[in-house]
């Protein structure tokens, strides 16, 4: 039940656009059309349900106090790791795709390169960081849940963003306000309406 | 200073800002403006890992072969993050715990890596460090505006000091505006910060 409602939560009360604003800048340059936002944000679920248990193993077992050595607390080094753990895991994911699925790396093609440093996947695993420590992750299976969660809300919200955004070509807007100005304004409004979430519990 | 150089400063407070124009680096940024001084901490630390890792890179850039460059940079970013992580911690701890994760966010924030690969790269080192200080510098010039109203509008005060307070609005029947203190109207003071400054500055303005 517990696992459910981090799952719940992770997609829509912490949704990573709406509540923390991870991820923001390839959300408001990849939002023009459903289709590369649907395959952008398939990538950054896969490589996020990925990373956030490889760097919670990490976190386990290597970097938190007394875990390799005793005595040692390696946990200053968790950025560097984690990055370096991120880094070489698109770039595999890059060069297996390539290998086995050529259909699906001209899809991606462009975007794997970028989820490197989308702040959406190095935020995921931060906050897993700092939810062990809060007790709200104990093992794998739940880091696995919350990875896949945290993934699917950015996905959700990057595919209604660019629904709206090709419907918004119809419209009138300020010329001052076209582009970037209105993104943001909706991606405000889509938080106001997720806020209607917080505190749903199962 | 030549002009130049100046130019390289100034250009990315407001023509050229890494936020509102080249829209970089709003990912970790917008978390961190609910109150003044974590903005202005967060808009620190942001220049000076900028200014320095264009500074490292712009050394390097003739001995880094170009196909493991995003790995060089990634590892000389981490390590001024982590520098800058554990100066705050040691000297400003209660503004280290209010930033929490989006210290170690500046390692992916775009306007670090984007600068690097688009200035450092091509540039000797002072221009490149000038280039690092004016980027961080529009960053946190976005970064307060936005706290400024945040804290102003939700909260009533600034820098923690109760300014509608003092002036006895409370009285008057002014009541703070709770929704300012929500993620969302970050989001939407940003867009209106881009309406204006596109208003003024017409040749921004998307066809």
């Amino acid at each position: 039940m517990e696992t459910l409602n981090l799952f719940i939560r992770s997609i829509f009360i912490d949704n990573m656009v709406f509540a923390f604003f991870f991820g923001m800048c390839s959300y408001i340059a990849v939002s023009k059309n459903v289709k590369t936002a649907l395959g952008l944000g398939l990538a950054v679920t896969f490589v996020q349900t990925m990373t956030v248990p490889l760097n919670y193993l990490l976190n386990e077992y290597v970097l938190a106090p007394n875990a390799l050595v005793e005595g040692v607390d390696l946990s200053f080094l968790s950025f560097i790791v984690f990055i370096a753990v991120i880094a070489a895991f698109v770039q595999l994911v890059e060069m297996i795709v390539e290998k086995f699925s050529p259909t699906l790396y001209n899809q991606l093609g462009i975007f794997l390169p970028l989820i490197a440093v989308n702040c959406a996947i190095m935020g995921g695993s931060l906050f897993m960081q700092q939810m062990v420590g809060a007790g709200e992750i104990r093992n794998v299976g739940e880091s696995v849940v919350y990875g896949l969660g945290s993934g699917l809300g950015w996905w959700l919200a990057i595919v209604m963003m660019a629904a709206i955004r090709e419907r918004l070509a119809y419209s009138h807007i300020p010329a001052a306000l076209k582009g970037p100005g209105i993104a943001f304004i909706i991606t405000g409004l889509m938080g106001i309406a997720f806020m209607i979430f917080s505190g749903i519990q199962l | 200073m030549a002009s130049k150089s100046l130019k390289n400063l100034t250009a990315p407070l407001s023509g050229n800002n890494p936020v509102i124009v080249q829209i970089l680096g709003i990912c970790s940024a917008l978390a961190v403006t609910v109150q003044l001084k974590p903005a202005i901490v967060m808009g620190l630390s942001v220049m000076v890992v900028t200014a320095f890792a264009n500074l490292v890179m712009s050394i390097l850039r003739k001995g880094v072969p170009s196909r493991i460059r995003i790995i060089v940079q990634l590892v000389v970013i981490a390590s001024l993050v982590i520098l800058v992580d554990q100066v705050l911690k040691a000297f400003v701890y209660d503004v280290s715990k209010q930033l929490s994760v989006y210290v170690g966010l500046i390692i992916t924030n775009c306007i670090v890596m984007g600068r690097v690969e688009a200035f450092a790269l091509q540039n000797k080192p002072w221009d490149s460090f000038l280039d690092g200080i004016g980027n961080g510098a529009g960053y946190g010039l976005i970064l307060v505006i936005v706290a400024f109203f945040r804290e102003l509008l939700g909260s009533g005060s600034l820098f923690g000091y109760p300014i509608f307070e003092k002036l006895g609005l409370y009285e008057l029947g002014y009541a703070n505006c709770g929704l300012m203190l929500f993620p969302p109207m970050a989001l939407i003071i940003v867009g209106c910060i881009i309406w204006i400054h596109r208003t003024i500055n017409t040749n921004l303005q998307e066809k």
